[in-house]
């Protein structure tokens, strides 16, 4: 090949390289492995982590929820995870129509009238939709609740550092666990957004009717977060409580906790927004013999476009974690989903009623919960949990003290379906001697 | 289907509704255990104002193998890099290993929760360490984060980090003068999106007439004290490497300004140079480019951001660090948040965690010698592609491209013949287009990256086929003007879909008519 | 060759403006809406905004680009072409007619006489061409 396109040798392709700046050492990095010797590398560092294969209750944004096995298996399909993003319509319809779904599914959950077609995670989906309610009010100030989960309130404060918004937090209430509507009294004409968490992070479903109609009183507009999806299938949706940004990690919807991604974002809004949503958008499109296919669309909102302009710097986003939530959501289906947020929630209330027994540990909240609640121990919750993994095997919760030092006593546990009732009964027994 | 058309031959694909229209009351395709605790009323677990009132009504009802079918066919109707090249210029789109695949699934990884603690998730740590020791050693740059989801936002990532660096160095009212981010006319368009979000205003250098940045311009650009930085790709979006890319950054550095390179293009680069080695601040590396984590129809991505010493100290935290129990000890991986100037989190917990893995096997599994060769086959086959083309279509740019080429529809408009013509036709004959209308400074363009992942005889065939379509283009350019020919449906009416978008199924729509038969 | 009507005059921002009293409609010329493509948006102020010459006062879409709009006189909008956001291929259809889209109440007289001719708009887009 070289002969043929007159280079004389390897090293003269790259003679567009200044001398001075090619690298003549060679990469310190290892000789290459060969499959077998790989595998075993990375199946002893796997087996270092010694978390992953123990009873879990822990939740606060990653969920560990059953996936059906044809969800790994239908993604695993080289047609989907080998394709690029779908920009020739012609030859992606099996990626466009997927997309396409996946919006409709986020619509019918969150109560929305259009979703895009995913954001990174979570966290990322609420930094965008605070800046999209910037751009949709021209007003400069947020109030967030301050049982949102911390790290979305820290990605958030990442994004708006620089764009003129302040964010200022509305506290949560010490005895419900919810953030009343009071505590958005600061709300006036410059108030672009009010945003919440519901459930929040400490598992209080938030009054999200009252507060919507605070909000919009005001002429601002309520975003509502979500980082359990699964309780959707469950608690009255964000859409028909009046919310008009939805954003949601989608990881509840088939995809395994994997030390905390690839995730996938949800984001949902109004139809009268859909020019100032961010992310691509799937739409219907016929061909001039009128079959039916789709395409992305609106893209004039994008930053490949509209530049500096953009609704968003956001290219890539998470496409094969969405089509693993739309397979999961079709699988599943309506019963589906509907009885596992049943079981979460009966699981959950059932450990907490358990916990709740015990003497020395109390549930600090009021405020009705899904599948996550908090529980206060006499004594601090960090050791405490660590003897319960070392002594029990199982991991019985998220100390609080690492978000929060207020909180040295309080752990947050969650319980989804995949928790036996053996598993719950074996944690409140282990519990028992440790407080 | 033409005899001159080697690669593919028409085939049968099956038609498939919306899941949605094919949904029935009473299929189900999930089976759970009975719930194995006390059930207690509803109403006593959350007040019925809170409960779902709508039933979840028009979810999907199908059963497992409706599932099945469903995704099956429609996959059917993709095309995928294990098909052929996908010659999109700046995606490198290369071969997606499956061992890499069944290293992200393996348990000890998958089943890990981010929270769990640190001294039971010793291996995924290891496995960030690694791959950051990794990384900084191929861009030549010491400071790195792995937190970022994609490129754009490895992108804002550094954007932030420069903007941080020169609010402590110049102070609130010295930075506040230096709001200007230089940007080429030949960007992504993501660059000049992220440097509005991390509050910059955008100022475009011109490129030459050889395609490289105008260095005359940029002069001019640096010389009113307002310039927080470039943000340069290189090899730059026309396959070029930016030879002055030392002076560029000493103009760039003489005038209180940093670099950042997009390091989309990293695949003409890696064991041959280095940006840290080329005066680069700060640069995003895309793990799903140059390392080989699938594209996934539009991601999962990663994009983590490296940069030199002096900007280490505004990387996002977490970091992951290494150190020892004892002196012999084992290593033992923490996090570490003490950095008080970070410019904070930018995603929730670690980044996209399964493309590290992924990531790290795939430089495991090259080793030294093979990152080098595949970069040198990534190169030698563009160049190969740029001998076999020249003849039939226009070549914008004199030089020698590293491992993209730009051409031109300038010859076949002549017949009103376009690129997107080109393109549609290019499918029927077996390939996915190349990169079209971008870079934007080059009217009619198409930008093919051939990637390292493809011989010879598929070269050859692409080759044939682009040739093959010049020659329709002057003797029968309707054949192209209305390509493609062997799709299941033809193109589609892009305007109609904008003007009134329809995002999403609605059981009210009135029926319409599916995909008919062909 | 793209319909340059007579009667009309022309910024080099490829807006048209018809004079009716003290109103000034304005829309974009035939060559503008070729070169664009299919208009699927339409971005338009409302009536009372405020705008001087020169100044964008809206935006207009096809599917692959997005072409900002300035007003060659100053003044208030009076009216808006509402119909723009159901059929924005208007536009495309009769730039000069049905796919105008505002009509200013101008507060000076004097700007559209330094706007361009039919003619010299013609003579303008053929050197822009080259």
């Amino acid at each position: 090949m070289l002969r043929q396109i007159g280079v004389a040798s390897i090293e003269n392709l790259f003679d567009s390289i200044p001398e001075d700046l090619r690298l003549l050492k060679r990469l310190d990095v290892p000789a290459a492995l060969s499959e077998i010797e790989l595998l075993k590398r990375f199946g002893d560092m796997g087996a270092r982590n010694t978390a992953a294969s123990r009873v879990s209750f822990l939740g606060a944004g990653a969920y560990s929820h059953y996936v059906p096995t044809v969800v790994d298996h239908l993604i695993s399909r080289s047609e989907f995870f080998t394709a690029y993003t779908p920009y020739q319509p012609e030859i992606s319809q099996g990626t466009l129509q997927s997309i396409f779904e996946f919006q409709t599914l986020i619509c019918q959950l969150t109560g929305m009238e259009i979703a895009n077609a995913s954001m990174y995670d979570g966290s990322t989906a609420l930094a965008e939709a605070v800046l999209m309610a910037e751009r949709v009010t021209k007003r400069s100030k947020m109030i967030a609740s301050s049982a949102i989960h911390p790290q979305y309130l820290e990605v958030a404060q990442t994004y708006v550092q620089h764009a003129g918004i302040e964010l200022q937090p509305a506290p949560f209430d010490f005895v419900t666990g919810q953030t009343p509507i009071s505590a958005f009294d600061s709300m006036d004409a410059q108030t672009a957004a009010v945003v919440v968490q519901s459930p929040n992070f400490f598992g209080c479903i938030e009054d999200l009717q009252a507060l919507s109609e605070k909000v919009h009183a005001n002429g601002a507009l309520l975003i509502v977060a979500i980082s359990e999806a699964m309780s959707l299938g469950l608690l009255r949706s964000p859409g028909s409580c009046g919310a008009d940004i939805v954003v949601a990690e989608g990881q509840s919807f088939g995809v395994p906790v994997s030390f905390g991604g690839p995730y996938v974002g949800l984001f949902a809004t109004r139809d009268k927004y859909s020019r100032q949503i961010p992310g691509r958008l799937v739409g219907e499109a016929y061909d001039k013999q009128g079959r039916r296919g789709f395409v992305l669309t609106l893209a004039t909102r994008e930053q490949h476009i509209r530049r500096e302009k953009a609704t968003s710097n956001i290219c890539t986003n998470e496409g094969l974690i969405a089509l693993a939530a739309t397979i999961y959501l079709e699988t599943m289906g309506r019963r589906g989903v509907q009885e596992v947020a049943h079981q979460c929630a009966q699981k959950a209330h059932y450990a907490a009623r358990e916990i709740a027994k015990l003497e020395g540990l109390s549930l600090p909240f009021s405020a009705p919960f899904f599948n996550e609640f908090v529980v206060r121990a006499p004594v601090e919750a960090l050791p405490l949990l660590e003897r319960l993994a070392n002594e029990k095997g199982i991991d019985g919760g998220i100390a609080l003290s690492r978000f929060d030092s207020n909180r040295p006593n309080d752990f947050l546990v969650c319980v989804t379906e995949t928790n036996t009732r053996e598993q719950i009964d074996a944690l409140v027994d282990g519990l028992r001697p440790l407080t | 289907m033409d005899s001159g058309i080697s690669k593919v031959t028409t085939h049968i694909s099956h038609n498939e509704q919306l899941i949605f229209e094919r949904s029935q009351p009473g299929r189900a395709g999930f089976s759970l255990p009975p719930l194995d605790v006390d059930e207690i009323p509803l109403d006593e677990i959350v007040p019925r104002e809170f409960q779902r009132e709508d039933n979840l009504a028009g979810m999907p009802e199908v059963t497992e193998v409706d599932v099945v079918r469903h995704f099956t066919r429609m996959s059917s109707w993709n095309y995928s890099i294990d098909q052929g090249m996908y010659p999109l210029g700046s995606c490198t789109m290369k071969y997606n290993s499956r061992l890499n695949e069944k290293v992200a699934r393996i348990a000890g990884f998958a089943n890990l929760h981010p929270l769990a603690a640190e001294a039971e998730s010793q291996g995924a740590l290891q496995v960030i360490y690694e791959l950051q020791q990794h990384l900084r050693e191929i861009t030549g740059l010491p400071g790195i984060s792995l937190q970022p989801a994609a490129g754009a936002h490895g992108e804002m990532t550094g954007i932030l980090i420069i903007r941080a660096f020169i609010d402590a160095r110049d102070g609130k009212e010295g930075s506040a003068k230096r709001r200007i981010m230089l940007i080429p006319d030949s960007a992504h368009g993501t660059n000049p999106a992220s440097a509005h979000l991390s509050g910059f205003t955008v100022q475009t250098i011109r490129s030459t007439n050889e395609g490289l940045t105008d260095l005359e311009h940029l002069r001019e650009l640096c010389a009113h004290g307002d310039v927080a930085g470039l943000m340069l790709t290189n090899p730059n979006t026309l396959g070029l490497f930016e030879r002055n890319i030392k002076e560029i950054c000493r103009r760039v550095h003489d005038a209180g300004g940093l670099v950042y390179m997009d390091g989309a293009n990293m695949n003409a680069l890696v064991g041959v140079a280095r940006p840290g080695d080329m005066g680069v601040d700060v640069i995003h590396l895309n793990l799903h480019k140059t390392f080989s984590t699938p594209h996934g129809g539009g991601g999962p991505g990663s994009g983590p951001c490296c940069c030199t010493k002096e900007l280490e100290p505004f990387l996002p935290v977490p970091r992951i660090v290494r150190t020892r129990s004892g002196s012999d000890g084992p290593d033992v991986f923490k996090l570490d948040f003490d950095y008080p100037q970070s410019i904070g989190r930018v995603k929730a917990f670690f980044g996209n965690y399964g493309m590290m893995l992924r990531a790290l096997a795939y430089i495991l599994t090259h080793g030294y010698d093979g990152l080098r060769e595949a970069t040198e086959a990534a190169v030698l086959n563009a160049r190969y592609i740029t001998h076999g083309l020249t003849s039939d279509y226009e070549k914008p740019f004199a030089a020698p491209p590293m491992h993209e080429v730009v051409f031109t529809d300038k010859r076949q408009a002549r017949k009103s013949v376009h690129t997107l013509d080109i393109a549609k036709r290019l499918i029927d004959y077996g390939f996915h287009p190349p990169t079209i209308y971008f870079p934007l400074i080059v009217s009619g363009a198409m930008l093919i990256e051939p990637t390292e992942s493809v011989g010879r005889q598929e070269l050859d065939q692409f080759i044939e086929a682009m040739r093959s379509i010049a020659r329709e283009a002057v003797d029968n350019p309707e054949l192209v003007l209305n390509a493609p020919h062997t799709t299941r449906i033809g193109r589609l009416d892009e305007a109609a879909a904008a003007r009134k978008p329809v995002l999403r199924w609605k059981p009210a729509a009135p029926p319409r008519m599916a995909t008919s038969d062909r | 060759m793209a319909n340059v009507p007579e009667n009309l005059h022309y910024s080099k921002d490829h807006e048209w403006v018809r004079v009716e009293g003290d109103t000034a409609v304005i829309g974009i010329t035939d060559h503008a809406q070729d070169q664009l493509g299919d208009v699927v948006y339409v971005e338009l102020p409302r009536a009372g905004d405020e705008f001087v010459a020169n100044e964008s006062f809206g935006s207009v879409e096809s599917v692959k680009a997005v072409s900002e709009i300035f007003t060659p006189v100053s003044g208030k909008v009076a009216e808006a072409n509402d119909s723009l956001t159901d059929e924005p291929e208007k536009v495309n259809k009769d730039p000069y007619g049905d796919g105008w889209m505002i009509k200013i109440k101008m507060s000076s007289s004097g700007e559209v006489d330094s706007l361009l001719t039919a003619a010299e708009y013609e003579d303008f887009t053929k050197a822009e061409n080259e």
